[in-house]
């Protein structure tokens, strides 16, 4: 895959700042996407994995810095370029957040109804066609609260690739899944991936999977990136930074939690210890 | 001293708070406005609402029409024989439902029935990451989720405040003619002489039309800004009703001192 690396990204990301309230999220990152590789953003619970997809997706616009996405600026795009953006994305939420009214083929049905001049004929070919890339063509007249978790995470990904996106993007994709299907999952994500010359992004705190499907590896931490390149040369940063240690390790002491708890117990209990 | 500090400054807050939030919802009716001509692009979407919000209430405004009207006809008919004036039963059944009565109870009933559950269905589509994913494919929710839910109740309040109406004038009829022994050539009569095309059941009309737009407003806007956690969605929905119900009133007041005051 690196052969296909070029020195200009599908995605980047530059001098981005986001706060939301008091609370730094991104504090001046950089980041860099390549054009048909696999890149896993990790980082713990809480650091803004999330708020980067919604910064690529230009649901939220950062304070300062630019989010490009292959040369349009989403962080400045009006709403007509922002959406012709969207169309070239797909994104596979956390939950999935398929639609709960309709079943698993009107929902992958969705996007194509919503965006092209199809006939029904079609459209139910497509639907047929992308449930079998995920295995879930007999489920398509069920409802997704009768599916199970795995289920629902695959059928969203099916319609997330309903209207052929350049771009995936992967919010926590293995949250909460048994360790088959998420075997399924990232066997799915690296060979639709690559079957179809897509750019994926895939969100996780789930270190050892990512690893092992991602081109690229970047970590973020306390607002900025802590480790970035291939896999190997992740792992090869730890070193420098305790705190990368810390996170590829799962260890329970180090520096990214360190700031928890700096005041002692005593002054929320009132005592007046700390003063 | 302290206490009555306290007391002004948490004063002042709900003060703020009820400002900002009055502000925060006219802002989500301007970006409303943009997309209710729009909207019409797909009247499928508006008719499946008018469906879910209207037809789904007709039942609970028909009985309930139908009580409001035997109630009415009953109260009428002892005051009215106090000066032997029962012939004018039917015209005092129907200017109170046509202008009053129907569209504010339909109003009130609408907004428990139908507006609370249009701001369940927003709230935990936003709660579900639903309207993000519609945004994500580069559907506006506004136009596709909210705008039809807005059209849906303006549109079925008024209707279901004229079957309310219709109902209730029936039911004077029944208990006032039927069972009492009025003339029936009056009750029909009077309504039929001094009820007033424009003035009577035109207002009633505005009346519910405003209504169905303040209802329709409040109920997608608490859904839109409703927390997604449980208690969230509880204080929306319980929102909605409240906030509806009191807007519905006042302005009914204010309206009702502009159509038939003085």
């Amino acid at each position: 895959m690196s052969d296909s690396r070029t020195t200009t990204g599908m995605i980047e990301l530059d001098a981005v700042h986001f706060a939301r309230g008091d609370q730094v999220i991104f504090d001046g990152v950089d980041m860099r996407f390549g054009r048909g590789e696999v890149t896993a953003v990790l980082g713990p619970s809480g650091t803004g994995k999330t708020t980067l997809l919604r910064l690529i997706g230009g649901q939220v616009r950062p304070a300062s810095g630019r989010v490009l996405v292959d040369g349009t600026e989403v962080s400045r795009a009006r709403r007509k370029a922002l959406y012709a953006l969207r169309r070239r994305m797909g994104v596979l939420f956390q939950n999935g957040a398929l639609f709960t009214d309709l079943t698993v083929g009107e929902n992958v049905a969705f996007p194509l109804r919503a965006h092209s001049r199809l006939d029904e004929a079609l459209i139910r070919r497509i639907v047929l066609f992308k449930l079998e890339a995920v295995g879930l063509r007999s489920a398509r007249d069920k409802y997704p609260a009768e599916l199970s978790g795995g289920m629902a995470r695959r059928a969203a990904l099916a319609r997330a690739m309903a209207l052929d996106p350049e771009i995936m993007l992967y919010d926590e994709p293995f949250a909460g899944q048994d360790p088959v299907s998420m075997g399924v999952l990232l066997r799915l994500i690296r060979r639709l991936n690559d079957a179809l010359g897509l750019t994926s992004i895939v969100v996780t705190h789930d270190v050892k999977e990512a690893m092992s499907i991602a081109d690229q590896v970047i970590v973020i931490a306390g607002g900025r990136v802590i480790g970035q390149g291939t896999p190997d040369e992740v792992r090869a940063q730890r070193e420098q930074e305790p705190a990368l240690a810390q996170f590829l390790d799962g260890a329970a002491d180090g520096p990214l939690n360190a700031a928890e708890d700096e005041a002692p117990l005593s002054v929320d209990l009132g005592l007046g210890g700390g003063q | 001293m302290n206490a009555v500090l306290n007391s002004i400054a948490r004063l002042g807050r709900s003060v703020l708070d009820g400002a900002q939030h009055a502000g925060s919802m006219a802002l989500f009716a301007i970006e409303l406005a943009w997309v209710l001509i729009p909207t019409w692009s797909r009247p499928r979407d508006i008719l499946q609402q008018v469906y879910a919000a209207g037809v789904l209430s007709l039942v609970i405004i028909l009985v309930a029409g139908g009580f409001v009207g035997l109630v009415l006809g009953l109260q009428g008919y002892n005051i009215l024989s106090n000066f032997n004036a029962t012939e004018s039963l039917g015209v005092m059944v129907a200017l109170s439902l046509v202008r009053e009565l129907g569209p504010v109870v339909a109003a009130l009933l609408f907004a428990g029935r139908a507006g609370s559950a249009i701001t369940a269905e927003i709230a935990l589509m936003k709660t579900t990451e639903q309207l993000a994913a519609l945004e994500m494919m580069a559907v506006d929710p506004m136009r596709r989720v909210i705008g039809p839910r807005f059209w849906g109740a303006m549109i079925s309040v008024p209707l279901l405040a004229a079957m309310f109406s219709l109902v209730g004038i029936v039911g004077g009829y029944l208990i006032g003619v039927v069972v009492l022994g009025v003339d029936g050539s009056s009750y029909w009569g009077q309504i039929h002489e001094q009820m007033e095309a424009w003035d009577d059941v035109g207002g009633g009309a505005i009346k519910s039309l405003a209504f169905g737009a303040v209802i329709a407003l409040i109920s997608v806007y608490e859904g839109c800004r409703a927390e997604p956690t449980a208690s969230g969605m509880a204080r929306a929905t319980t929102q909605t009703v409240v906030l509806s119900s009191l807007a519905v009133l006042g302005l009914d007041f204010v309206m009702t001192a502009f159509m038939f005051g003085a």
